[in-house]
């Protein structure tokens, strides 16, 4: 079947930025011209109106919990999927803090064969650093590159022996398996619920200190100037980090960074009334922190903006806020949050496309682009539609975000894998 | 002025007005813990459930007593014996007593917040005796009612709080309820046990005892917890007694009629010298009659005692 994506404003980073129209034929790019010129040749196409909205290359977030296998109660492989689709993603990446951790063979087929079943978006699972993220032995990397593991972390269990992390640099780079790490310091940020500072203080609750981030950031630069090897660094939230990278990329380091909407759009005030949903690792820090995060997606020291959706039912979030779980889901959110720094003019649309797409697959090694011959994975986005966010409507099986009732400007109207259309916007 | 609060959650959310209502109408209270009878029918037929998940003597016993002697039902259910053990969440233990209809909880907690948790979903009036390092409002009450009765006023007052702020819900609330009513008040302690941004409260900060207890009009000591070695805030009892403790040799360079105030339980001997605790210038006793006090007015004040009777 042909589909003709009509009178776009096309934005491939690097590549294409103009009006163009582009032809799919089984599942691939076939043919990329300016507007108008594409259309009469092939009039059994189904056309589709992409006139004042933007197509990019599909949307990549490449750090999403998907809770299965384990915990299908918060979020099956399934809801991801559908959640991920409606968000305009049309691939993610899979952390392996489930239950069993995906440290193994047989989970990461697990995983994909759920994928598979889905058929929904693609799926890459990145496996554990460690044997159940314990942080005392290798996982074999190999086998896990093998059936289909795209890089390694131990997201959620920060690895806190450093000659563990040395050698995960080491021995990963023999697979190509990029390593992303959670950068934590387990004892500065011991027994913490949010951001250690002033509303902290009044609210009563212990704090993280910043630093609890970037003593780890810099311990990783270390070990990457040290080895070589690149390292991802996940969730970026603090200043310091920030300065750390940003210093880092300036010596030839190869390091790259996240960061996530939450981190660009909210401050630790969200906690004031002990609101659970703005709890998450790390924690929503001070309106510096959240300026420099934004200074830092403008000027390149953040590669990549990814949600970090962390999927919890009411049984681990409608409790005492110290005792609830950290993290919210970002899949169906993000692409508005994003769209905020361009009407803000932080970032120009362009740049959002690289965070969101480029830059992702460049550090996962992943095919990516608007290139004749390619896969049709692209991402249609109207910046104009305004609409209330209402986590009712959400595809994700879970409802914590601290972004429900937001007003938005602009969301992911269309999402194609492999040229199927996996949500349209009614 | 009539009290419109349905709950009691932390100084921050009582105005002036409202405090000085508090404690306007728990100095007539304290009269009834002084008669022969210590009883009035002012309460008859309310329900008071003290809803403990942290261990209370002073708290628990002072909420009871007030309960009773105005003659509210009172029920008391601690950690040890709620469905907690069992499993339950929070919430839905609530939710139960909540359908026995009680007219006010009073609940403490280990965790910040768990009592603001419980206002927004139940019904019955939410009292706050204490959420973990956050707010103890009835104690910063009968803090400022003890206070008020010594010194006939707080505004201009200067009140050193000394000790482990950090972990101080006390040390919060009366930073605020203090500063709230025109006093000063200077936190001191180690750098280890001073929370980041406390000054936002709009207090002082020293980090030398000495310097605090000087021209102070009240020094109010902290229980130090030993658990705290642990966390590497201090290095032992017998050097934190000896640089922060409160000894006579310290209280020398306080003001001659200074008040030496603690909202135990005290470690006599750490924080507090053994004679300084029950030295002529401790209120420290009558900081825990007044407690009765207070605690029987916010009973009475947020069941709408105010409007249906009369205390007398």
């Amino acid at each position: 079947m042909l589909m003709l994506i009509k009178g776009g404003r096309v934005i491939d980073p690097g590549n294409l930025d103009g009006t163009m129209d582009i032809l799919i034929a089984n599942g691939k790019i076939v043919e990329i011209k300016k507007e108008g010129m594409a259309g009469d040749e092939y009039p059994e196409a189904r056309i589709i109106d992409a006139s004042d909205k933007i197509v990019t290359p599909g949307l990549i977030d490449m750090h999403v919990h998907l809770r299965e296998p384990g915990h299908e109660y918060k979020e099956t492989i399934e809801t991801g999927c559908l959640a991920a689709a409606f968000g305009g993603f049309t691939a993610i990446c899979c952390m392996p803090n489930t239950n069993p951790v995906n440290d193994c063979r047989q989970v990461t087929e697990y995983i994909l064969q759920k994928a598979r079943e889905a058929d929904t978006v693609r799926v890459y699972p990145v496996a554990a650093i460690s044997k159940g993220s314990k942080g005392d032995g290798l996982c074999e990397y190999g086998e896990l590159k093998e059936a289909g593991a795209i890089a390694v972390s131990d997201d959620g269990n920060p690895v806190k022996n450093s000659q563990l992390m040395r050698r995960a640099l080491e021995y990963s780079k023999g697979f190509d398996l990029p390593v992303i790490s959670h950068c934590e310091d387990l004892d500065l940020a011991a027994g913490g619920a949010m951001n250690e500072g002033g509303v902290a203080t009044r609210l009563g609750l212990p704090g993280i200190p910043n630093v609890a981030e970037s003593i780890m950031v810099l311990r990783d630069i270390a070990l990457s100037e040290l080895t070589g090897v690149p390292v991802h660094i996940a969730h970026v939230s603090t200043r310091e980090s920030l300065r750390a990278i940003k210093d880092a990329k300036k010596r030839g380091i190869p390091v790259t960074a996240e960061t996530a909407p939450h981190y660009f759009t909210l401050t630790d005030e969200s906690v004031k009334k002990y609101n659970t949903n703005a709890k998450m690792y790390p924690p929503l820090r001070s309106a510096h922190d959240r300026e420099a995060v934004c200074r830092g997606i403008a000027d390149g020291t953040i590669d990549v903006i990814a949600t970090d959706h962390a999927p919890h039912s009411p049984i681990e979030k409608q409790v005492e806020f110290d005792r609830a779980a950290n993290g919210i889901i970002g899949l169906e959110t993000s692409v508005s949050l994003a769209l905020k720094l361009v009407e803000n003019g932080v970032i120009s649309m362009t740049v959002l496309v690289e965070k969101m797409s480029t830059n992702p697959a460049r550090i996962l090694g992943l095919e990516n682009g608007l290139l004749i011959g390619r896969s049709a994975d692209i991402t249609i986005i109207d910046p104009e539609r305004s609409y209330r966010v209402n986590a009712d409507n959400f595809r994700s099986l879970s409802r914590n975000t601290p972004f429900n009732g937001w007003d938005m400007k602009g969301k992911a109207i269309l999402t194609m894998v492999e040229g199927k259309i996996v949500y349209q916007e009614q | 002025m009539q009290f419109s609060k349905k709950d009691i959650l932390d100084m921050e959310s009582l105005s002036v007005d409202e405090i000085t209502l508090i404690l306007n109408t728990a100095d007539r209270m304290k009269e009834i813990s002084e008669r022969p009878i210590k009883k009035v029918p002012t309460l008859r037929g309310k329900t008071v459930v003290l809803f403990f998940y942290e261990p209370s003597t002073r708290t628990r016993a002072s909420f009871d007593i007030a309960a009773k002697r105005l003659s509210a039902d009172s029920l008391s259910i601690s950690a040890s014996s709620s469905s907690m053990v069992k499993g339950e969440t929070l919430i839905d233990t609530a939710r139960n007593l909540e359908a026995m209809n009680p007219d006010v909880i009073v609940i403490r907690h280990s965790s910040a917040g768990a009592p603001h948790m419980l206002a927004g979903m139940l019904k019955p009036s939410i009292i706050n005796a204490g959420d973990g390092m956050h707010a103890h409002p009835s104690q910063s009450l009968l803090d400022l009612m003890t206070v008020r009765e010594n010194k006939g006023e707080i505004s201009g007052l200067r009140i050193a709080i000394i000790g482990d702020i950090s972990h101080s819900r006390v040390a919060r609330s009366n930073s605020i309820g203090f500063t709230k009513m025109g006093a000063h008040v200077v936190l001191a302690g180690p750098r280890t046990m001073i929370p980041k941004g406390i000054q936002a409260l709009g207090v002082s900060v020293t980090f030398h005892v000495e310097e605090a207890i000087r021209d102070a009009d009240v020094i109010m000591m902290l229980r130090i917890q030993k658990e705290r070695q642990q966390n590497f805030l201090f290095s032992s009892e017998r050097e934190y007694s000896t640089v922060y403790g409160l000894t006579k040799a310290k209280l020398k360079k306080a003001k001659d009629d200074v008040l030496i105030m603690h909202p135990g339980p005290i470690n006599r001997g750490v924080e507090i010298a053994y004679e300084v605790a029950d030295g002529p210038y401790s209120i420290i006793l009558d900081q825990v009659t007044n407690g009765v006090a207070v605690r029987m007015a916010l009973l009475y004040l947020v069941t709408g005692g105010a409007r249906n009777a009369d205390a007398d």
